[in-house]
Formats: C-alpha cells, sequence, structure tokens
C-alpha cells in the first residue's frame, strides 16, 4: 500500500512523516515520533491509557487512523508540562494525592483530565467520574485519582481567579 | 490488532464522495468516525480496499433547529449532539441518550450517522430515531431519497441503504410542546452497549415506544405506543415483550433480557409521564 503525506502539530511542534494511512494515530507518534507517553492497554477501544487530545477533544489514540488525524492538533501527556519543563499543575496533583501506582494508566487519565477540566473548569466528584469514564485503571480504586483532578481543578481556578 | 492496507480518500463535497464510492463499488466503504468501523477492520472482519472519509465535507457537520423540525448532518459527533444547546431545547431525549453511548473519548469520534447506518443492533440511535419517527436523506448516483427510520432496519447489519448511498441529513420532527420524554439504558457498566433500553415520548392522545438491542433491529411497537397513549401502562408493556425477540448472549439469557426490557420500559415511562407538561 501507498504511503501518505502526514502533517501534524504535536505539543506544539509542527511534524511531517510518511505513513500508511492503516497505521494507527498511537503507532505514529511512539514509533514515528518516539512520543511514548501514549500508551498501547487494550489496542481494543476500552482503556483510555492512549488517550490523546486532538483539535480540542479526547480521543483513543488507538481507534484513530494516522489518514484520520492529518492536518489535526495533537497533544499528549509530554505537552502537558510547564514551559521550563516541571510538572504542570494536574501533573503534580497527581504526584501529590497518589494519583497513581503503577503508572500505566496514568498518560491517558492526566490527558484526559486536562480536556475534561476544559469543557467544565468546575466539576462536582461526580461528573469527574462520568468525564473519566472511559479511562481504566487496575491500580487504584479511582479514588485518588478522582481526588487529584479536584484538586487540580481548585488550584487551576484559583490561578485564573488571582490572575484577573 | 493491524487492520488490511487501504487507499484514503478525503472528498470535500458529497458528491465526490459518492463518484468515489460508486468507482470502486463493494471494495469501497464510508468512514465517519471510525469507532465501530476501525475495531472491525482491527479484527479483519472488514477489510476495505478504499475508505471514503466524510470529515472533510462541511456541510455535513451541521445542525440546524427549525420551527417544524431538526436537521442533523450524518457527520455530527455524539460530543456535539450533547454539547448543542439550541438541540437541547428542541429535542432534550437526543442528550440523554447520547450521554448514555460509550464514554467521553468515544463520544468525540463516533457520529449520530454512523451510528444510525451501521446496523448494530446495540447501537442506541436507531431505536431513538425510530421514537421520534426521524427520516433519514440517502444521497446516490440518482440523487437524494428519504426513507424512514422505521423503515430503514432489515436485519443485523443489513438497512435500506445501497452500498453507493451516504446517509447525510437525519431529520427528526419536533414533538408537540408539552410531550413527556425519556431514554432510559439498562447496561453491564458505563461504555456498555445495552442489555436493554426503552425510549418513550408521551403527549395529549400520542405515544411512542421504541426498543434497543431486544432483536436483530431496533423495536418501534406501534401497539405498546398505542396502549400507553390510551394511558395502560400494563399493557404497553405486554405489547412490547410480544414485539421484542431477544437473544441469549453475555449479556444474559432470554428470560433475563425480557425482564430488563421491561423495567427499562416502566421506567422510561415514569420518567416521560413526571416531564410531561
Ligand atoms: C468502546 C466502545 C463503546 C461503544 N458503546 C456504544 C454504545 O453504548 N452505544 C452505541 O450506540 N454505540 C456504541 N459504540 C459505537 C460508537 O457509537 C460508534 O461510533 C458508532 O456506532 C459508529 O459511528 P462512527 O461515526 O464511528 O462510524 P464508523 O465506524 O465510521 O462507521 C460505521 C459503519 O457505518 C458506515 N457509515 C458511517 N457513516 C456513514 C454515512 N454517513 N453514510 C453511509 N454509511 C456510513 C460505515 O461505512 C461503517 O460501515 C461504542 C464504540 C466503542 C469503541
Ligand atoms: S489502548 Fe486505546 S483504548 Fe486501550
Ligand atoms: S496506576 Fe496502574 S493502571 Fe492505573
Amino acid at each position: 500500500m501507498s504511503k501518505m503525506h502526514v502533517k501534524l502539530k504535536v505539543n506544539g511542534r509542527q511534524v511531517e512523516g510518511l505513513a500508511e494511512p492503516r497505521m494507527l494515530l498511537v503507532h505514529f507518534l511512539r514509533e514515528e515520533l518516539g512520543i511514548t507517553g501514549p500508551h498501547i492497554g487494550c489496542e481494543t477501544s476500552h482503556c483510555g491509557a492512549c488517550t490523546v487530545d486532538m483539535d480540542g477533544r479526547s480521543v483513543k489514540s488507538c481507534t484513530v487512523f494516522v489518514a484520520q488525524a492529518n492536518g489535526a492538533e495533537i497533544v499528549t501527556v509530554e505537552g502537558l508540562t510547564n514551559p521550563d519543563g516541571s510538572l504542570g499543575v494536574i501533573q503534580e496533583k497527581f504526584r501529590e494525592h497518589h494519583g497513581l501506582q503503577c503508572g500505566f494508566c496514568t498518560p491517558g487519565m492526566i490527558t484526559r483530565a486536562h480536556r475534561l477540566l476544559q469543557e467544565n473548569p468546575n466539576p462536582t466528584e461526580e461528573e469527574v467520574r462520568f468525564g473519566i469514564a472511559g479511562n481504566l485503571c487496575r491500580c487504584t480504586g479511582y479514588q485518588n485519582i478522582v481526588k487529584a483532578i479536584m484538586a487540580a481543578a481548585a488550584e487551576l481556578n484559583a490561578a485564573k481567579e488571582a490572575a484577573q | 490488532m493491524i487492520p488490511a492496507g487501504f487507499e484514503y480518500h478525503r472528498p470535500t463535497d458529497v458528491a465526490s464522495a459518492v463518484a468515489i464510492l460508486g468507482r470502486h463499488g463493494d471494495e469501497a466503504r464510508v468512514l465517519a468516525g471510525g469507532h465501530s468501523l476501525i475495531p472491525m477492520m482491527k479484527l479483519r472482519m472488514a477489510a476495505p480496499a478504499h475508505l471514503v472519509d466524510l470529515r472533510g465535507i462541511a456541510e455535513l457537520g451541521r445542525i440546524e433547529i427549525g420551527d417544524d423540525a431538526v436537521v442533523i448532518g450524518a457527520m455530527v459527533a455524539q460530543h456535539d449532539l450533547i454539547a448543542h444547546e439550541g438541540l437541547a431545547q428542541a429535542l432534550p431525549i437526543i442528550r440523554e441518550a447520547a450521554l448514555q453511548i460509550a464514554d467521553p473519548q468515544v463520544r468525540s469520534m463516533g457520529t449520530i450517522g454512523g451510528n444510525l447506518a451501521n446496523g448494530d443492533p446495540g447501537n442506541d440511535m436507531p431505536g431513538l430515531m425510530q421514537c421520534l419517527d426521524a427520516r433519514f436523506a440517502l444521497v446516490g448516483p440518482g440523487g437524494e431519497r428519504e426513507v424512514a427510520a422505521r423503515e430503514f432496519y432489515e436485519s443485523a447489519y443489513f438497512t435500506a441503504r445501497e452500498d453507493d448511498e451516504i446517509l447525510t441529513r437525519v431529520i427528526v420532527p419536533r414533538p408537540p410542546a408539552g410531550a413527556g420524554w425519556a431514554y432510559e439504558k439498562i447496561k453491564r457498566k458505563i461504555g456498555d452497549y445495552a442489555t436493554a433500553a426503552a425510549a418513550v415520548m408521551l403527549g395529549e392522545g400520542f405515544a411512542s415506544v421504541a426498543m434497543t438491542n431486544l432483536a436483530d433491529t431496533p423495536v418501534w411497537c406501534e401497539a405498546a405506543g398505542r396502549a400507553l397513549a390510551a394511558g395502560d401502562v400494563e399493557g404497553c408493556v405486554a405489547a412490547m415483550l410480544e414485539a421484542i425477540d431477544p437473544a441469549e448472549d453475555n449479556r444474559g439469557p432470554v428470560a433475563f433480557k425480557k425482564h430488563a426490557a421491561a423495567a427499562a420500559l416502566r421506567r422510561a415511562i415514569a420518567r416521560a409521564q413526571a416531564r410531561r407538561a
């Protein structure tokens, strides 16, 4: 099968490459670009470990052809650090509240939490749980993940208020 | 889990998309959100040689709220159905149902057109659209035709759509003012397909009832609607149980499916009645 020319913006950087249209976005990110934040957990669209932001929406990158993503803007967990490379607010809150154990689900969780808080900056606990329903964690029991996201929301809102 | 190779097309208007489908016959498939098709392709249960992606066709992404009907473009994602305030005013049952489909990531990609064209009895939108008496606009080489949702589904994965036709728009008549509504879905876990689901609309002298994943097509049950319109809830449930034909699978045996169907319908009716103005 012939390869196609793919152009994407990933974590603010313009990238180009050749790929077969059938290549899945997660494979393109990991194998062609070396961006290994998005994990492959189930490969069947269930676990959310592969979650990335595509044009301002959370998607499961194991269920998107790179051809569909052509021209899109992608953000992975690597793109959520502060400009100086230190942990971003959501990442920091996951650390602080033990929102991870083995860490396998964490990049997907954090990327999803990032989009959730853009869509709903003031979520209730129930809304957080509903909002991360597409992300499975086999370790934590979710309690600390939810706490971390609630704490991140509070801090992000406080920072927004202070800036006004 | 690597799909077979294919040639990718991203036309920017419906006519070009129809032309590509026509050129490649049954070698070609439409790609909408891909969230039913890509999993099938990964399992090599589908291996189309050409994929015609509709994401470049702007007109398929529109929602129009008219006085008599709401028109939804095929490429409107479930996420957009939920987010659209005008749609939530005109037909709140669509948001209620869309929120019960899969999870946020799947709803980012999955479209109303894909959900309706797919023909999987587990999809939630077909039963809902039968309840609402929606019509689907299909565009093929010979032009456009409309098919009623209630006549679209033939058996699992077989619909009235021809291979070279594209479902472009969903036309949903607005229910009478004050009508009560509910979409109730019983599932094993969040993100799962329905064990049983019921869509109910009711108002002065009318009612409409449709069920999901309880036969190899959605089941709009006229007799159940008639009984409910007359205020006979038990008659409505009995008529629905006559009309469905569930099969045993990993969601349970037939008797359990029937039990769940009755429970879903009773809950939907109670909620719709409570919402009736
Ligand atoms: C984990 C998971 C859970 C899910 N849970 C649910 C659920 O609870 N309820 C539910 O209803 N769905 C569920 N789905 C399915 C999801 O909603 C799909 O997105 C939807 O069924 C298909 O929409 P799509 O846009 O992704 O279509 P695609 O996968 O792109 O297409 C599906 C089929 O329809 C055809 N097609 C698509 N659009 C058109 C068109 N405009 N004209 C003609 N043919 C077309 C395609 O050729 C293909 O055969 C789930 C999916 C996943 C991955
Ligand atoms: S790897 Fe994509 S959802 Fe599990
Ligand atoms: S921390 Fe191990 S899967 Fe979530």
